[in-house]
């Protein structure tokens, strides 16, 4: 395309030779969609409460009434934005206006302004909310919440329900909007893992209900425009078959852990990520731990099951179709009902949230049936189990750096535990039960809130364990791309000699300065434990000194214990060299975090 | 010499203000366990050496995590004598920092392997807290002063070794770089403070190797040294030593103009010239010495080169003693005595078997432990020998029996249960530590003497002495070209093969067998065996049988070793 002529253009020469040089190199279809993105910035910016939102899609509908449906999201994966992009999209597509904007860029007091909104939220950990939503959360939940009696609304809440406090948030959102005024248009919809469906029926209420809400003079305006990735016949309906190229153990012979590099080939699959990005990985259960299961069970694994109206073998179903470690709260429920025992319904009907949260984090479910024993059907048994879904790993490669690969970082999961062997049935699928050449079922998930930012901009990257991951790709992609901006990495595991992930590609970065400073923490090689939050102390002047150069801080690693850990030495960093106190730190760090300067990938 | 000839080496000394480099440094950075390459070049001047596993090289590399890098530490012991309360010492410091196990050396030191980077520091530490130091125990400078560890002569002996002690201190870099690295010791502004008055800013070409020896033992095989002093006792005196120079193990497989090589007798000189001569020795090689060829800068090649009349004179010269006639003396054998040994004063010697001076608990064998025992039973000295082996030394009589009893409760006691094969075999460390090695050595060597002593069972020679030595690679650790039976290795499982070598390390072998395997050595081996057995004369050792017999060539000096 030829240079526009100056004078003809609502743009400064400044600011057309910077649109010039934006949209050189293109391909037809991202000019497509650079023009549905500024469509929908210019709606955006007429519309009450919402900040411009980078990579988000927008529709670009414009409609007659000023009314529209605004679907806020919030979740750790990509997957909350999926759905809320879909359902906005949708709502378009029927002739509504309507908008997805993530939480992290909704200003929370512009929330009185709307009239229709809907929530996907999901929550974390032990019922934290994820951390995009934490300030519009916090706000939601606090005395300064406006009321919200024109506001109409309804929530789909995404969560995990081995966790305690299942769709915590979800639930949190719902109670305070309708405390403060606000309409449900339709109940609360909690989901599990496996959230398609419920998410679906979810949707398609919304979408019925929208001719009442908004209106019908809403007009179809131009076609919905979307980022586009490179088209791909191949998703998480429909998993690409990657074989496996390399699956190397890159812990030494005297570690405690097996951590394997797996790389996968993509070729043919269209399939693309970005640095940040997760794939999920469709998994079978271990062998051992489905035989051990149907023993225990006394059950026949040639028994006639019933699993989403297939018929399938009972050792089927358990092997690749249902979930058979982690332990749901529903599970436990419907398990205490069969075995009638007095303990297990003490724990399920008392208080003790806390015993509860720890009981479900110990026990496997051949735990809970080998300790609570009960004769069961394998149809009542199945009836009892959530079905299996794919599992999430970090990709640690970058797509420019490896054409038509895609790398994981995966520690197998194996332990001792009530005297018998444990598995992960993921990480153990991948490192034990695949040879090269093999083949497994993936899909690529987004994660469109964990990403480099400028290539001027510092980045310090806290990557503790298989944490590391994302910035053996963020490394990678930015050596590909030139980037001029300064990187920074924190990591720890447990013994240098064994357990140095990556030891010589980081050598190699460092020496070539594509990484220009690498802090090391070993908890076990000396008397006292030393973790990446202590060198994180350590380095606190320095590393002040890079946040108020505007460096970017991602944190990817164990959400349990490491990213509170973290964040606490973040928050000392702060106070200690920002000579602040605590509380201007923890709004420091919110800034940070609103501004795309603090992400993390924990889990 | 134009400085662009130099060896890499030499520019790293040149540039290390003294041994210091950047060791320092290196120590501090966590992300690797290695020190800077040129550092590793420095760090032997302070006896440290990095290796790394070579079992599980490769295997890391596919891990992506570096070579398993650790250091060989060797430390500085002349004569071999360690008080036991010194040894109790080296024990704990092989336990907390090293593999646990201590490795007695072929020149009556000691080693620990796989010492890692962040423990290195507080190991030199320790070996300083046990009153010992690891100063000049590689590198290019003077080694371990050897001095023969078994006192037949109580008075000889005792001065004999006060002499090593004394040359040992005398040679040692005076760089303060040591001291200000390991042990935190006040740094010194500027390198103008250290001088070497001896060795000069860039030390020896190479390293430097010197012994004491008292006939008729020649356990330090003295002829293999750069520098060798042979006893001369008068009337139960000692009365001076004839000077020999120019020995030396080393060569590289495949290059000719490589050798090893026998060290020739000056002559003779007073005791008081001990250290004059040998720094006449020292500055002459530091000055004539090849300095562009690492391959070619033993002293060795300088008296091959310059002529032993020139290499004389310019000592004389340069320590103003005059060389006397040498005296004449003879030597039975260049191995080590077993079992008990009274001195001349009545105190007693229990010379240990220590197979390739590897003290470790294996099994029922517990060497270190049984050690340990003895050391705190027993408050005087250790002696490690020549040859790798323990001297429980100054025994009362009536604490014989009880050192006895430690010997078998540990199950150590096999110094009269092993051939005498294998008393006189000797191997040097090889895989997986040592960087150099080939082929294996310490780990291959004693099932092949298993092999060997069948052999000798089936030919009737169940009894015989013969001196057999394993080398991981050419440069010849365990002096392998002095054995009666050399094994030199070239590649995995492959050595080449040296006989007729004289018993008391008199003459070098001769390579008898290239490249060979181990059913190739067998088969060699085994009718050299059965015509010694039928054909020796009374009390001819294998190897002068077979060179009388015109079974091997005659090696008359090292330069003719690869004469075909």
């Amino acid at each position: 395309m030829s240079a526009l002529p100056a004078g003809v253009l609502p743009l400064d020469h400044e600011q057309n030779s910077k649109l010039q040089s934006a949209v050189s190199g293109l391909s037809p279809q991202q000019l497509q969609w650079v023009s549905g993105y500024a469509a929908g910035l210019a709606a955006a910016s007429d519309q009450p409460g919402v900040s411009v939102s980078h990579g988000t899609a927008i529709s670009a509908a414009h409609s007659l009434s000023d009314e529209r449906l605004t679907v806020l999201y919030g979740s750790q994966t990509g997957n909350g934005e999926e759905i809320a992009t879909a359902l906005a999209d949708q709502a378009v597509a029927r002739g509504f206006s309507a908008a997805a904007v993530s939480l992290a860029d909704f200003k929370p007091a512009n929330l009185k302004r709307e009239s229709l909104v809907t929530f996907v939220i999901s929550t974390h950990g032990e019922g934290d909310p994820p951390d995009d939503a934490e300030i519009f959360h916090e706000f939601l939940l606090s005395k300064k919440a406006p009321k919200l009696d024109k506001l109409k609304y309804s929530v789909l809440a995404l969560g995990d329900s081995s966790y305690v406090n299942f769709c915590q948030t979800g639930r949190e959102f719902d109670l305070r909007l309708a405390e403060l005024g606000a309409k449900r248009i339709a109940a609360t919809v909690e989901c599990d893992l496996d959230y398609e469906d419920s998410s679906a029926k979810w949707s398609e209420q919304v979408l019925a209900s929208l001719p009442e809400l908004l209106g019908t003079d809403q007009v179809s305006a131009a076609p919905v425009l979307r980022a586009v990735d490179a088209v791909s016949a191949f998703s998480k309906s429909n998993p690409f078959p990657a074989e496996i190229l390399t699956n190397q153990k890159i812990t030494g012979a005297s570690s405690s852990k097996d951590v394997r590099h797996i790389e996968l080939s993509l070729e043919g699959s269209g399939l693309s990520y970005e640095p940040g990005d997760s794939l999920a990985v469709v998994v079978n259960n271990p062998p051992q731990l489905v035989a051990e299961l149907l023993s225990v069970l006394n059950l026949d694994g040639d028994n006639a099951v019933t699993v989403k109206d297939d018929d399938i073998k009972l050792a089927d179903a358990l092997s690749s179709r249902l979930e058979i470690t982690a332990v749901s709260l529903g599970f436990l429920r419907a398990w205490a009902a069969v075995a009638n025992d007095p303990q297990l319904s003490a724990l399920l009907d008392g208080d003790d949230q806390e015993r509860l949260t720890s009981f479900v984090d110990i026990y496997q479910i051949i735990d809970v049936v080998r300790e609570y024993p009960a004769a069961v059907g394998a149809t009542d048994f199945v009836a009892m189990l959530r079905p299996l879904t794919p599992r999430s790993y970090s990709i640690s490669s970058s797509l420019t750096a490896n054409p038509d690969e895609v790398h994981l970082t995966v520690a197998a999961v194996r332990y001792e535990a009530f005297g018998t062997e444990h598995w992960g049935a993921a990480s153990t699928h991948l490192a034990d039960r695949l040879d090269e050449g093999d083949t497994v079922s993936v899909f690529v998930e987004r994660n469109k809130r964990f990403r480099l930012p400028a290539d001027d901009v510092p980045v310090v990257m806290i990557g503790p364990g298989t944490g590391v991951a994302p910035f053996r790709a963020f490394i990678e992609e930015r050596v590909e791309r030139g980037a001029s901006g300064n990187n920074w990495l924190f990591f720890g595991d447990r013994n240098f000699d064994s357990d140095f992930l990556y030891q010589l590609e980081w050598q190699r970065h460092l020496k070539q300065g594509n990484l220009q400073r690498l802090d090391v923490a070993f908890s076990r090689d000396q008397r006292q434990k030393i973790y990446v939050q202590d060198r994180i102390r350590e380095q606190g002047a320095e590393l002040h000194r890079w946040i108020v150069q505007g460096a970017a801080i991602y944190v990817c690693g164990d959400a349990k214990h490491m990213a509170g850990d973290v964040e606490e030495a973040l928050l000392d960093v702060l106070t200690t060299h920002g000579g602040t106190d605590r509380d201007a730190a923890i709004s420091r760090l919110k800034e940070l975090r609103a501004a795309g300067r603090y992400q993390r990938d924990v889990y | 010499m134009s400085n662009a000839d130099l060896t890499e080496v030499e520019i790293i000394k040149a540039n290390s203000r003294h041994l210091r480099g950047t060791i320092a440094e290196g120590l501090l950075d966590p992300l690797t366990g290695a020190i800077a390459a040129p550092d590793t070049q420095l760090s032997k001047f302070h006896g440290i050496y990095q290796q790394d596993d070579r079992d599980i090289r490769s295997e890391r590399a596919r891990q992506k995590l570096e070579p398993a890098f650790s250091f060989m530490i060797r430390a500085r012991i002349p004569g071999g004598l360690v008080t036991t309360s010194q040894w109790l010492g080296l024990d704990r410091i092989a336990t907390e920092h090293a593999n646990q196990t201590i490795r007695l050396t072929t020149r009556q030191a000691i080693q620990y392997h796989g010492v890692v980077k962040r423990n290195l520091k507080q190991t030199i530490a320790d070996i300083n807290q046990a009153t010992l130091d690891t100063i000049a125990a590689c590198g290019d400078v003077n080694r371990n002063v050897m001095s023969p560890p078994l006192p037949a002569l109580s008075s000889v002996h005792r001065e004999v070794q006060h002499y090593a002690e004394a040359l040992s201190e005398h040679l040692m870099p005076k760089s303060r770089a040591y001291h200000e690295i390991w042990l935190d010791g006040k740094k010194i502004e500027s390198s103008k403070a250290d001088v070497e008055p001896i060795y000069g800013d860039t030390y020896l070409p190479r390293k430097f190797k010197a012994a004491f020896v008292i006939p008729p033992q020649n356990d330090v095989d003295v002829f293999t040294q750069d520098f060798g002093l042979i006893t001369i006792v008068k009337d139960g005196k000692v009365a001076g030593f004839n000077v020999s120079v120019g020995g030396g193990m080393g060569m590289t497989h495949g290059e000719t103009d490589t050798f090893p090589r026998l060290g020739d007798v000056l002559g003779f000189i007073r005791p008081e010239s001990i250290n004059a001569v040998a720094e006449a020795v020292v500055t002459t090689q530091r000055d004539y010495g090849d300095r562009t060829n690492r391959k070619h800068a033993r002293l060795k090649y300088t008296i091959e080169d310059r002529g032993v009349d020139w290499f004389r004179s310019e000592v004389e010269q340069r320590s103003g003693v005059r060389f006397d006639a040498a005296a004449s003396y003879a030597f039975v054998a260049n191995g080590d005595v077993y079992g008990w040994q009274k001195d001349d004063v009545g105190a007693w010697h229990y010379g240990l078997f220590v197979e390739n001076g590897r003290v470790a608990d294996v099994g029922e064998r517990r060497l270190l432990s049984g050690l340990r025992a003895i050391a705190k039973q027993h408050n005087s000295e250790f002696r490690l020998t020549p040859n790798q082996n323990l001297i429980i030394s100054k025994v009362a009589e009536s604490d014989k029996a009880k050192i006895e009893a430690l010997l078998l409760e540990y199950g150590i006691e096999n110094s009269v249960h092993s051939s005498p094969l294998r008393l006189n075999s000797m191997a040097c460390v090889a895989f997986p530590t040592c960087g150099l090695a080939m082929a294996e050595s310490e780990r291959y060597l004693p099932s092949l003497i298993d092999k060997l002593d069948a052999s000798l069972k089936d030919n009737g020679l169940a009894d015989e002495p013969i001196t057999i030595r394993m080398t991981g690679c050419p440069n010849g650790c365990a002096r392998p070209y002095v054995a009666e039976i050399g094994l030199v290795g070239k590649a995995p499982g492959r050595y080449t093969v040296f006989l007729g070598a004289g018993f008391a390390g008199e003459r070098l072998g001769a390579p008898y067998l290239d490249n060979a395997n181990e059913a190739e050595i067998l088969d060699a081996l085994n009718p050299l065996f059965a015509s010694f057995s039928s054909g020796r004369k009374e009390g001819e050792h294998f190897g002068d049988f077979l060179l009388r017999n015109g079974l091997v060539r005659k090696v008359s000096a090292g330069r003719h070793i690869h004469d075909s």
